[in-house]
């Protein structure tokens, strides 16, 4: 129900920040690291335009509650430790 | 204290007597000296306040935004092609609701290159939510930042105002300005504390997503906070001639339009020439007035119509045009005088674009023209003025 004017702030406030909102949902393709072929250059980790790979050790983790599949990742990847799967089928 | 000083001093004196807390500022002709002067005030410590220099006049206006939801009171100046860069963060600052207070420097907008006064700038700016206050005098553009502070945060309005001199004209001439004590200045603006502010240990989100059942609302209350402004505006001006024993004249100053037959009606420096104007016509015995519209947004209606409503003629002078229909200003007062029970004729002229003179004798002309077809009824509805190439002569 649409609040009135007269009940809400000046402008929106939310409590939580964005990153409840579980981006990942609206992915079709997902990046699979090949953990034991990685270099640990951390190439991906840098290019990743959503902060959706994190470095454990210095290999990728990719965060799948945010990541889009945007492919990025894979196809700035030197060593190819990474490849593109359609959603389900990996 | 009584002071010689430039109206980009004023400014600066201005932003320093209201106590702003955070300046960020990019340099840019006509504006540079007011930056300069502010730069200096923080760093000898006579103002305390965190100078931002930063690298565009967008990141000037995000950075004042952030400060401002901080808590901060905050100021900023720019001007022509800088205050087009920030255009979609004044849209954020007045939809965020922050009362932040900049001073423009009116400037021509390119190309053709040009660093001289016109008002396109900041007519471009109309629909950005901002309170926008035509200046005349350099003493107006230090009363008017003062006031400004005073009514854009009180509690019912909560929008940003843009401070208007005239390139040059003001920002680069010297005229006596009193410059009132810190005390009293105190007196009348109180600290800046607005009830919603980011808290450190409390994680918010300003501005946030909101789906089309709940957007119109926040619009709404924007549109009532920029109609409480019109109040406001007057009884902060009372205020502040109780204290300071100066006014400016409302959001419509009326110079001998008592009486008055026609009525040229413009906004800026070029209105105290006019005043001059009018005092030899009627010296003459023609029945001739000024108004100076010194508040754009909220924009004037009812004083329009209720000077208006006595009046044969109405000339109006707008120094930058609104391509493909005419200048703002004649757009907005012809809107409001529609409503009239009886209406006067009324006629555009464009003039003083790009920094051109407008001279005492070209008003004269314009008075003489409007009397004129006062009386045969209207012709052309727009005429550029001082124009070369067309036929008629204006100098």
């Amino acid at each position: 129900v649409t609040k009135s004017y007269e009940e809400i702030p000046l402008t929106p406030i939310s409590d939580t920040p964005s990153t409840v909102n579980i981006t990942g949902l609206w992915r079709v393709m997902m990046p699979v690291v090949d953990k034991g072929k990685c270099k640990k250059c951390t190439i991906c980790w840098k290019f990743c335009p959503d902060v959706a790979i994190k470095l454990v050790n210095g290999v990728p983790e990719v965060d799948y509650q945010y990541c889009k599949g945007c492919g990025i990742c894979a196809a700035e990847c030197p060593s190819k430790c990474i490849v593109m799967v359609k959603e389900g089928e990996q | 204290m009584r002071m010689v000083m430039t109206g980009n001093y004023a400014s600066a004196y201005g932003a320093k007597l209201a106590r702003a807390e955070v300046i960020a500022a990019y340099p840019i002709t006509p504006q540079t000296s007011i930056v300069e002067k502010l730069a200096e005030f923080v760093s000898t410590g006579e103002l305390k306040a965190k100078f931002i220099p930063v690298e565009s006049e967008h990141s000037a206006m995000a950075a004042c935004i952030a400060a401002q939801t901080a808590g901060a009171r905050t100021y900023t100046a720019t001007s022509s092609h800088g205050l087009t860069l920030m255009h979609e963060v004044l849209m954020w600052a007045s939809g965020a609701r922050l009362p932040i207070v900049m001073t423009n420097v009116s400037r021509a907008m390119a190309p053709p290159w040009s660093v001289w006064v016109d008002h396109m700038d900041s007519i471009a700016q109309r629909d950005t939510g901002w309170l926008q206050f035509f200046c005349q005098s350099n003493q107006e553009v230090l009363d008017t930042i003062i006031m400004a502070y005073k009514v854009c945060e009180s509690a019912g309005v909560m929008l940003p105002a843009m401070i208007i001199e005239d390139a040059f004209i003001m920002s680069h001439t010297s005229e006596p300005v009193d410059v009132p004590d810190q005390e009293l200045v105190d007196s009348f603006l109180p600290a800046y504390s607005p009830d919603l502010k980011i808290e450190v240990g409390k994680a918010r989100g300003f501005g946030s997503l909101v789906k089309p059942d709940q957007y119109m609302e926040f619009r709404y209350k924007a549109m009532l906070a920029m109609k409480e402004a019109h109040d406001r505006i007057l009884r902060v001006e009372q205020e502040f001639k109780h204290v300071f024993g100066r006014e400016h004249g409302g959001l419509l100053e009326r110079y001998r339009c008592e009486d008055a037959e026609t009525v040229l009606v413009t906004a800026g420096s070029v209105a105290a020439t006019a005043k001059d104007v009018v005092d030899a016509l009627r010296a003459n015995g023609q029945r001739v007035g000024l108004a100076r519209i010194r508040a754009f947004r909220p924009f004037p209606h009812d004083e329009i119509r209720s000077l208006a409503s006595k009046l044969e003629g109405i000339a109006v002078l707008d120094r930058s045009y609104t391509f493909g229909a005419a200048g703002a200003m004649f757009t907005e007062v012809k809107a409001s005088v529609y409503s009239c029970q009886r209406r006067p004729v009324m006629k555009n002229y464009i003039a003083g674009l790009g920094g051109r003179d407008i001279t005492p004798k070209i008003l004269e002309r314009i008075f003489e023209d409007i009397q004129v077809i006062a009386k045969r009824g209207a012709e052309d509805e727009v005429e550029w003025v001082d124009v070369a190439g067309l036929p008629r002569r204006w100098r």
